[in-house]
């Protein structure tokens, strides 16, 4: 639902269905609400069906990257002697992006059932939740529910009397925007710096303390009991008819210059054209919308003609020239100069760059000392050039792909918004606060 | 020096560190605090994977992670203080040096400045009297940073005071939030 506003009508809202019901966050309220039913239903089946019906439902990974669910579950094989491991991604950094905040806020037993069943499915005995440093509210509402559901036997050396292990823990963040990248979770969770590992090996062959590990985003996991619920056709009903490729129901955080930012859910496939005029509410007052980034700022910028044709799945918005990314939707109207914000996006790239690679290191510190040198009226044309130059060097060239999230927003807006690097080089106006220039 | 000259870390003046070199270190793992660490590691199958909620733990007692303290941890967890302080050094959560009584971390990544967070850090500044990003308030009382995407975009700007997680602050309504902080 359209949280924190009322759910709009178009929306299908599975996930979100009790954003803002106090009552949903503690064991009771979630039994009522049909909790841990899937839960049960998953440890009287054996893990290859779970894995087959997930295979079935087309769920694929809502972190960003869109892996298909099943098959990364498939990698984890059975009986291999070692321990196995399943990491649930809530490192939420993602500029746009505010999904998963408040999956685990308003619906912390949702996260549980999901990591419970996804590391019986695995053959993992243990869940990890790597949760973000400065979600305090999601943190203290997650170590709650892993306590009642420890308290009432759903998790344990016995889960719902199974004698099944089952176990699910929160693991704190510290502030590194890196660690959401997969390999670099893994090393924060053993408890050294947020550095990416080179790949291969994979973490299902070698991932968490060297064991097979399989990492999956909040929303991802959420969706599994439902699934199991309801079945894989059911899942599959939410797409477009033409592209069965994108299936189910997806969370888009909607933020920027818009009437009505905050979480929507819509059925893979819906026009976001409706989206953003009809469930948003469109620009503000006396404004028009500009550029739009639909799925977290690592993501090419859209033209607003290029985002009112998306349809709103994997392939619809690559389409268009995007991705679907994280589904963060960033809205910027036409009272904003793109230069700056792209800028500071430069800057938040820079500061979270884990340094290991030259390319990424030097490349978004050089990308963002010359777009702040744009937006200060300080530009020349040759910029221009040299900010294409280094973005082609910072792209496909590193360990994980922060530097190309650097270098997509500069070339995409240069692209697309010249007009806006332009004037600031022509006119030598400057764009920043006097007070923190 | 600006806190973006710095590379983004809050700079503390020599002072900051003499006023507080002299306090005694006091241990953080004695009592309850060490049988909650006990309890932790039966979580992981490495003491390693415990330092990160260790270090929290020293923040959270001592309102910042000092060498002692990094000793210390290193200590219960088999590692060398180099060790730690490399891990330590990687995260900008984990304050090096004292900070003012209510830490104060505003969001101004792209969404949120162009929702007019750059007004609201300014308001935070004024009010607070620091004048600058990073240092402590003439009354000890607060510090200010820039800080990297908190992920709540939809609210913006969204605000920290120390674990306080604050929603949608507008420049006009910093003065009321900073009254709540005495």
């Amino acid at each position: 639902m359209g949280f924190p506003h009322k759910s709009h009508a178009r929306e299908t809202a599975v996930l979100s269905q009790y954003f803002g019901d106090r009552e949903a966050i503690t064991l009771d309220g979630w039994r009522k609400r049909g909790g841990y039913v899937a839960l049960e239903r998953a440890l009287g089946m054996s893990p290859s069906d779970i894995v087959n019906v997930v295979k079935e439902s087309g769920l694929r990974g809502r972190g960003g990257a869109g892996f298909p669910t099943g098959l990364k579950w498939s990698f984890m094989k059975p009986g291999d002697g070692k321990p196995h491991y399943l990491c649930c991604n809530a490192d939420e950094s993602e500029p746009g992006t505010f999904k998963d905040r408040e999956i685990m806020r308003w619906t912390p037993h949702a996260l549980v059932e999901g990591c419970a069943i996804g590391a019986y499915a695995i053959g993992a005995e243990t869940a990890y939740v790597y949760i973000r440093g400065e979600f305090t509210e999601p943190i203290e509402r997650m170590e709650a529910a892993i306590k009642e559901a420890y308290a009432a036997g759903i998790l344990g050396n016995n889960a719902m009397g199974t004698g099944k292990t089952v176990n699910v823990w929160v693991h704190r963040g510290a502030g590194a925007y890196i660690c959401g990248e997969e390999t670099a979770l893994m090393n924060s969770l053993e408890g050294k710096r947020g550095n990416p590992r080179i790949k291969p090996p994979f973490p299902a062959v070698a991932g968490v303390f060297g064991q097979p590990t399989t990492i999956n985003n909040v929303e991802t996991l959420v969706a599994v009991p439902h699934i199991l619920n309801n079945g894989a056709d059911w899942y599959k009903k939410f797409s477009r008819a033409d592209n069965p490729k994108s299936t189910g129901t997806k969370l888009y955080s909607v933020c920027g210059n818009i009437a009505r930012p905050g979480n929507y859910e819509v059925a893979m496939g819906f026009p976001f054209k409706d989206f953003l005029y009809d469930l948003c509410g469109g620009p503000l007052p006396g404004r028009k919308f500009k550029a739009i980034i639909p799925g977290g700022i690592s993501v090419p910028i859209q033209s607003i003609n290029e985002a009112e044709a998306s349809s709103m799945d994997y392939e619809g918005f690559v389409a268009q020239g995007t991705m679907l990314g994280s589904g963060g939707v960033i809205v910027v109207d036409d009272a904003q100069n793109l230069v700056k914000f792209i800028a500071r996006a430069a800057r938040f790239f820079a500061h979270e760059s884990c340094a290991q690679c030259t390319q990424c290191r030097e490349g978004t510190a050089w990308t963002t000392k010359i777009l702040e040198r744009i937006a200060a009226g300080e530009g020349t044309s040759e910029d221009l050039d040299t900010l294409l130059e280094i973005a082609d060097n910072m792209t496909g060239k590193t360990i994980c792909v922060l530097s190309d999230s650097c270098a997509t927003p500069v070339v995409s807006g240069l692209k697309k918004f010249p007009g806006d690097f332009e004037a600031l080089i022509k006119q030598k106006t400057h764009l920043l606060v006097p007070a923190l220039a | 020096m600006s806190i973006h000259e710095m590379g983004g870390v809050e700079a503390p003046g020599d002072a900051v560190h003499a006023r507080h070199a002299n306090a005694p270190y006091e241990a953080v793992f004695v009592g309850a605090r060490r049988q909650e660490l006990d309890e932790l590691l039966t979580r992981y199958p490495s003491k390693m994977a415990a330092l990160l909620p260790a270090l929290w733990m020293v923040q959270h007692d001592r309102g910042w992670v000092s060498e002692e303290g990094m000793a210390e941890v290193a200590r219960l967890l088999d590692l060398t203080p180099a060790y730690v302080k490399g891990v330590v050094t990687f995260y900008t959560m984990y304050h090096q040096h004292p900070v003012g009584k209510y830490f104060i971390q505003v969001c101004t990544t792209s969404p949120c400045q162009i929702c007019g967070a750059e007004e609201v850090v300014e308001a935070f500044l004024r009010h607070t009297g620091c004048q600058e990003l990073g240092v402590i308030s003439p009354d000890e009382r607060f510090t200010v940073i820039e800080v990297e995407c908190l992920g709540a975009c939809g609210f913006a700007t969204p605000v920290m005071v120390n674990e306080d997680f604050v929603e949608s602050v507008t420049p006009e309504g910093v003065p009321e939030l900073l009254s709540r902080y005495k």
